[in-house]
């Protein structure tokens, strides 16, 4: 035995018994075999003089010893430790299937360990549970001097008996565990099929169902009550369909199950295949397989299908109508495909971008000249915009004609639902008009500039032309006065020599140079009456001339008409007595107001045409009516006769100057034809006028109208 | 001028003046007045007339308005300033019909207005009645 190891002294207090059974109670604290192993070496050590140790054990394919824990031993060295018992008439093989301890002298594979001391091998038993004696390990010691091989077989067969006990463990456990992971793998499995699946025993209770079969038919913690009813109601139809199988006796057969879905509580439409397994319970597993979508699906499809014929018919209708619709716009439409090509278009569209049949070399070039335009333009709803329009002008040709149509076109994407342009809606608008029109408009601007012009020049020579007038105005005033000076100096003039033939033949029919023969008075008397005829005229050239030349002045003064009358009366009494007339004066009212005027001047007019009327009567009477009408405070004077009277075509010619209704030279009746002209512009002057009602042989009525006073001039 | 010898008859006639530049009618106007027992003085023109005037003391001037050297206006004007010749009345005559001759004659100081065409016998009648003043009524028939 190796003395010159020192040997740990157990400790004196323990006993032997004492000693084995905290052994058996450290084995039994470990689950492991390694540790275990190493406080047996531990306790063989304290306990049974050994030296050095080192605990192998047996492991299978290859069979052969590997190191599980050493004492007293280079550590390292333990863990690479291995030994093959795979050789024939092998030492270790033999030591290992001995009964007792085996001298192993001078191994090459122990030397190392054991630093050349003889080696002893115990084996460890097995003595398991399952019968088997096959050893468990080999225990490799090196002793002390009056080591107990007994003590060591003793510790040996214990932890060869915990070895082999927790080997039995790790197999267990290892088994369990590859039954679980196989559980786990076939329950995936079976959760990944969609359909749902399930094993029932023969009374029809579930046993195993996958996810989906479990969503159908597990009542869940804490559901809804609808949930519940609907699991209980998919589990008694489930039951039936199951038992209809039993009666059936059809060993796969296939069967509709509605169910109900306990999630959404809709209708489910399954399929069920059910196969019994053969094992001693006779369970079935039940595929079931949801048709509903299935069945939907077909549903579907031939709504779908009828939805798209109908779908289709109203499409072709809306088509029409849009093509109608299109078609009767008389400005051209196209639609073109996103790659450019001209998909529609309507009748004035197919003028300009088709060819007609027969079509000359000239028109197919204009169509294809239209076509480049329009492209052109089209192409600049994607090039120069990112929008969804543009618009722009293009020249076009109309290809038969040649005529240039100018357009305005504006186009537009037609975007799908998701946003792709599917179409591109063009609509050209014919400008020919518009700019017609522009054309028009600025011709009728330049002709309206030019009237404007015209107008211009008129108005400027209208300024001119008055300007003329004023001043030929002005000089017919100068010459109008000029005039009437002449007038006035002539009437001078005539007066003078006149004076002096008036005043001679007066003196000479006074006798104032002897008495005359009857035959010189009578002769001297017509020189008298003409001198004095001459005066007449000469005076009513005056007045006219002083009218005309608005000198006439008005000297207002109030007087009264009747006295007025009496006066002319007595004036004229010597031509009324050499007539046979009958002259009367009349008053209405019989008081009058007094009047307010020129007396002069009306009473030259009364006198005027008093002379008159007794003048153009031959016979009857003159009657002279003055009325006073307060209504418009006129006065009127009205000198009515039973004359020759005067022919409607003669009444306005009467007042006109130097006239007579008698123009001839040896006319019955004297007088210039100045006094009714005078006369009636006196009245004029007066503020009032002078009128004339006659029918020839029925006599005439003169009519003076004057203001009671003069109206106020402004 | 024969007449002369027969007014010298009278024991005093009264005399008029009478101014006209147109021979005819002062003759006729002369003759006339003569013929009625009066005695005339004739002048041409305005400045005869305030000469005659001064030196003869008419009773009456008869004033032709329209005058050559001197106009009629002045000559009565002259005369009413002069205190000699101051309270002869002045018969203005003129042929002019146009206004504001009888109203520049009255500012000129003549006393009576006549227009021609005058008949001797109407301006015998008004010579009358300057000579006459005292006779009611004869001197406003004309104003």
């Amino acid at each position: 035995m190796v003395a010159s190891r020192t040997v740990s002294t157990p400790s004196p207090t323990v006993s032997p018994a004492e000693a084995k059974s905290r052994l058996l109670e450290t084995l039994l604290g470990f689950d492991d075999v390694e540790t275990c192993a190493d406080r047996a070496l531990e306790w063989l050590g304290s306990h049974a003089r050994v030296v050095s140790a080192l605990c192998t054990l047996v492991e299978a394919e290859p069979a052969r010893l590997v190191g599980v824990a050493a004492y007293r031993v280079p550590g390292p060295l333990v863990q690479s430790f291995s030994v093959s018992l795979e050789a024939p008439d092998n030492v270790f093989g033999r030591a290992l299937a001995a009964s007792g301890p085996t001298k192993l002298s001078l191994r090459p594979e122990l030397s190392p360990l054991f630093d050349g001391a003889e080696v002893y091998g115990f084996p460890l038993p097995a003595n398991g549970a399952n019968g088997s004696h096959e050893p468990v390990g080999l225990l490799f010691l090196t002793l002390a001097t009056g080591a107990s091989a007994e003590v060591i077989a003793w510790a040996a067969s214990a932890l060869g008996r915990r070895a082999q006990q927790l080997r039995m463990l790790r197999v267990l456990r290892d088994a369990e565990r590859r039954l679980v992971h196989e559980r786990t793998r076939v329950y995936t499995l079976v959760n990944a099929v969609p359909d749902p699946i399930l094993l029932t025993d023969t009374e029809g209770r579930l046993l195993l169902a996958n996810a989906r079969a479990e969503a159908l038919f597990a009542a869940a913690e804490g559901q809804s009550e609808g949930r519940s009813r609907a699991v209980a109601l998919n589990n008694m139809l489930l039951s039936a369909a199951l038992a209809q199988r039993v009666i059936d006796a059809s060993p796969a057969a296939r069967r509709e199950l509605p169910l109900v879905d306990p999630i959404d509580g809709s209708d489910r439409l399954y399929e069920l295949f059910s196969t019994p397994v053969q094992n001693p319970e006779g369970s079935v597993v039940s595929v079931l397989r949801n048709v509903t979508d299935l069945q939907h699906a077909t549903l579907e499809l031939e709504e779908n299908y009828r939805k798209l014929r109908q779908a289709e018919v109203e499409v072709r209708t809306e088509r029409d109508r849009l093509t109608l619709i299109i078609d009767s716009v008389a400005d051209p439409i196209l639609v073109t495909s996103p790659a450019g090509a001209i998909v529609h278009m309507n009748e004035p569209a197919e003028r300009l971008f088709t060819l007609r049949h027969g079509a000359t070399a000239q028109e197919i070039q204009r169509v294809r000249a239209n076509d480049a335009h329009f492209s052109s333009h089209i192409s600049n709803l994607f090039v120069s915009t990112s929008g969804l329009r543009w618009h722009g002008e293009v020249g076009l040709v109309d290809p038969p004609s040649g005529r240039p149509v100018p357009v305005e076109a504006f186009s537009g994407k037609v975007l799908s639902p998701r946003g792709d342009v599917t179409a591109i809606v063009t609509i050209l608008h014919d400008r020919t008009e518009a700019i017609e029109r522009t054309r028009l408009n600025q011709q009728l601007e330049r002709a309206r500039d030019e009237l404007e012009h015209k107008v211009r020049e008129a108005t400027a020579e209208l300024l001119r032309q008055k300007e003329l007038l004023e001043r030929q105005n002005l000089e017919l005033e100068q010459a109008s006065a000029l005039k009437s000076q002449f007038l006035a100096n002539m009437s001078h003039e005539f007066r003078t020599p006149l004076n002096a033939i008036l005043g001679y033949t007066n003196m000479l029919l006074q006798d104032v140079y002897g008495v005359l023969a009857e035959p010189q008075a009578r002769s001297l008397s017509r020189v008298d009456s003409n001198a004095r005829h001459l005066l007449t005229i000469i005076n009513d050239i005056l007045d006219i001339s002083r009218i005309e030349a608005g000198r006439m002045p008005v000297r207002a003064t109030s007087f009264r008409l009747p006295e007025l009358i009496r006066e002319v009366m007595a004036e004229l009494e010597p031509l009324v007595a050499r007539s046979k007339l009958t002259v009367r004066t009349r008053f209405a009212p019989k008081k009058l107001p007094a009047v307010r005027s020129d007396r002069a001047k009306v009473k030259q007019i009364v006198l005027n045409l008093l002379t008159n009327a007794i003048k153009f009567t031959p016979s009857g009477s003159v009657t002279v009516v003055t009325t006073y009408r307060p209504a418009s405070e006129r006065i009127t004077i009205d000198v009515i006769d039973t004359g020759i009277g005067i022919a409607s075509q003669d009444q306005d010619r009467v007042f006109d100057d130097f006239r007579q209704v008698d123009n001839s030279p040896t006319r019955e009746y004297g007088g210039a034809g100045l006094g009714l002209s005078i006369c009636r512009r006196l009245a004029t002057v007066l503020g009032g006028d002078l009128s004339l009602v006659s029918q020839p042989g029925a006599g005439s009525t003169f009519t003076l109208a004057l203001p009671r006073r003069p109206k106020r001039r402004r | 001028m024969k007449a002369h010898s027969k007014s010298s008859v009278a024991p005093d006639p009264p005399l008029v003046l009478v101014v006209d530049d147109f021979e005819d009618n002062r003759a006729m106007y002369a003759e006339y007045l003569r013929f009625a027992g009066l005695r005339v003085a004739e002048a041409r023109n305005g400045a005869e007339a305030v000469d005659k005037a001064t030196r003869l003391a008419p009773s009456v001037i008869v004033m032709d308005l329209s005058l050559p050297v001197m106009d009629g206006w002045e000559a009565t004007r002259r005369l009413k300033a002069d205190a000699r010749t101051r309270a002869i009345p002045v018969i203005a005559l003129t042929g002019h019909a146009l206004e504001g001759h009888s109203k520049s004659a009255k500012e000129a100081g003549c006393q009576s207005f006549l227009a021609k065409p005058c008949l001797p016998e109407e301006l015998l009648k008004e010579v009358n009645i300057m000579l006459h003043p005292a006779r009611p009524g004869s001197a406003r028939r004309r104003r």
